[in-house]
């Protein structure tokens, strides 16, 4: 049993385990980009940008001010997420009215200048992040090597992801956040304060997208760059999937980046595009998406 | 009926062409024959290729309403093409060109009947995700060069009698092609099919009911823009006398946005003024490393919120006569 398809089966399960991290940030992503989208209409393309500060965040806190792994894990989504409001309530809140795309114009030229600031501050390699030592070391399965830190990862954003689900799907505050996203002017009629959930949506959104960059700071470097060419993947992800269901994000989001990790091992020529060309598939069979409705 | 409308649009000259646009075309016309005499004349190929470029994204966003966020694509794939034609087969100039043009409206076609398929956010984001498919694609090609790109691209003769390496002639070549560009892309956004396109961009909805196959039109807009940002693409190619992979790269597409949301979304000079700017301050302040993308930045923040009309918008507004 060491082969598989003439594979090696080390390979085979490393880089499946590749796709799995891959996709749990897939999958953190394009649910942010979702939920934002869902309650503003925007596609908030600074949403790479504030997985980067996420990531930044973690090492600052733990390199300058000492404060460990998990703090961090609790603190810099808040951070992050804080951030976002006030770019919210400053620039994005004015836009509303206009055409949806001035927000993604919007947004782009934010993504420009903190990825610029940060090249700026830190230059383009990379900066190491220490696992923290109780996830250090791994699991040896028989067939492969699992190292704890990334068995984490792989857990904690599926709990993550499913906590998000049910808080949107099944709780009173996800109806009303659900009965905003379908007809804002009558929620708030009712007594709620719609421009206030906006803005925590946002929020809570871009808290994701720096949760997903503490997650991050330990498996890939620490660099300005690092959630640049990802959010052109994610939006592909997200235009596969379809933003009509929460549900359709998670799985979505694992499901390619199994099959990018896959594809690493069966045709690695293809591991960069794969993601790409099944967009284009599915746009010839689906446009609305997998899970999506079109509008 | 007729009279009113023209009378609504300005003074208008024969064949239906404005007063001001005249006199606006005649200005820019004049400056771009005496600036080689005064300004770096690569310096002004270069601004002339992404003016033509900006012009050719305008054409989609500005009048047909759609935002691609991956017209670096038909840039870079034009570019590739052209330069390969000249290099390896041996093109004449403006062969290698046509080739170019050609590859790129070959790309516009296939990647158009794919986007048109949803609209807005989606239309962008699909763009996007296809130009750093076909990126991705360069990158590995075989003859493309990687990193390093097509370089030493031979200018040649032009029409096997005019030597393209004296850097005069190669100025005017360009200002032909710009021009051309231009005037054609003039002609487009007046013709009945300009109309088209534009109550389109207002009210999809009552055009399908108006009979027309806006799917159609969508995607002729697509590939008119993407052929003409291909003729840019060539025409960088052989001024500079390199492809490279920076053409192709999604910074590329969002650059002409930055220039045309500057110079004016839909007005027909705006996108010309904003790629000089842009060409102009990349060129003074290149050697301020990181700071070139957080003005870019900043710039696209500032139009966004205050100045949605941008510079030749304003002063369209300001005289009261669309530009």
């Amino acid at each position: 049993m060491d082969t598989i398809f003439g594979i090696p089966t080390q390979a085979l399960f490393g880089q499946l385990l590749i796709g799995l991290i891959n996709g749990s940030f897939y999958a953190l992503l394009s649910l942010g980009l979702a939920v934002i989208f869902g309650l503003l209409n925007i596609i908030n393309f600074t949403h790479g940008a504030q997985y980067m500060m996420g990531a930044f965040c973690a090492w600052f806190l733990l390199t300058k001010l000492g404060i460990g792994y998990w703090w961090s894990l609790l603190l810099v989504p808040v951070i992050v997420g804080l951030v976002g409001m006030l770019i919210e309530r400053a620039m994005l809140k004015p836009l509303y009215k206009l055409d949806h795309l001035y927000g993604l114009l919007l947004t782009f030229g934010l993504a420009l200048i903190i990825q610029g600031l940060f090249r700026h501050e830190f230059g383009s390699s990379g900066l190491p992040y220490q696992i923290p030592e109780a996830l250090s070391g791994g699991q040896n399965l028989g067939f492969m090597f699992l190292p704890n830190y990334r068995a984490w990862v792989i857990a904690a954003s599926i709990v993550v992801c499913f906590a998000t689900w049910f808080v949107i799907e099944r709780t009173k505050l996800g109806s009303y956040l659900r009965a905003a996203t379908e007809n804002p002017a009558l929620v708030q009629a009712f007594g709620i304060n719609v421009p206030r959930m906006i803005t925590l949506t946002y929020g809570f959104g871009v808290g994701l997208a720096g949760l997903a960059g503490v997650m991050a700071a330990p498996i890939y470097q620490v660099n300005p760059l690092m959630g640049a060419d990802l959010i052109i993947v994610v939006f592909a992800v997200v235009v596969i999937g379809g933003m009509g269901s929460i549900m359709g994000s998670i799985v979505t989001g694992f499901t390619l980046g199994v099959i990018e990790g896959l594809t690493k091992v069966f045709y690695p020529e293809a591991s960069n595009t794969v993601i790409f060309i099944i967009m284009v598939l599915v746009l010839l069979v689906r446009p609305a998406g997998l899970f999506g409705t079109q509008r | 009926m007729a009279a009113k409308q023209e009378a609504a649009v300005g003074v208008t000259g024969a064949h239906g062409v404005p007063q001001h646009h005249r006199i606006a075309f005649a200005l820019m016309v004049a400056l771009l024959l005496l600036a080689p005499f005064v300004v770096y004349p690569v310096f002004l190929m270069k601004a002339l290729c992404f003016a033509l470029f900006a012009c050719a994204f305008n054409l989609l966003i500005g009048f047909g309403g759609l935002l691609s966020f991956g017209h670096a694509m038909f840039l870079g794939t034009a570019g590739y093409a052209c330069a390969h034609a000249a290099k390896v087969w041996g093109f004449n100039p403006e062969f290698a060109i046509l080739f170019g043009t050609a590859a790129a409206a070959l790309l516009g076609i296939v990647t158009g009947l794919l986007a048109i398929r949803r609209q807005g956010i989606y239309f962008a984001m699909i763009t996007l995700a296809l130009a750093q498919m076909i990126f991705f694609f360069w990158m590995q090609a075989p003859f493309t060069g990687g990193e390093d790109g097509i370089q030493a691209v031979p200018r040649g003769m032009l029409f096997g009698l005019i030597d393209l390496s004296k850097v005069m002639v190669m100025y005017f070549f360009v200002l032909a092609i710009f021009l051309a560009g231009f005037l054609l892309i003039y002609r487009i956004i007046h013709s009945p099919f300009g109309q088209v396109l534009k109550a389109i961009r207002e009210n999809e909805q009552r055009a399908i009911s108006l009979g027309y196959r806006t799917d159609q039109y969508k995607l002729l807009a697509f590939v008119l823009s993407g052929t003409l940002a291909g003729l840019a693409g060539s025409t960088k190619a052989i001024v500079f006398q390199l492809a490279s992979l920076t053409d192709a790269h999604w910074n590329m597409s969002g650059e002409v946005v930055l220039m045309t949301l500057l110079g004016g979304l839909g007005t027909v000079f705006g996108p010309v003024v904003g790629a000089f700017i842009i060409i102009t301050m990349e060129n003074y302040l290149a050697g301020l490393g990181q700071w070139v993308t957080i003005i870019q930045g900043s710039i696209f923040v500032a139009c966004v919120l205050a100045f949605r009309r941008g510079i030749i918008g304003e002063v369209g507004h300001w005289l009261k006569k669309p530009l």
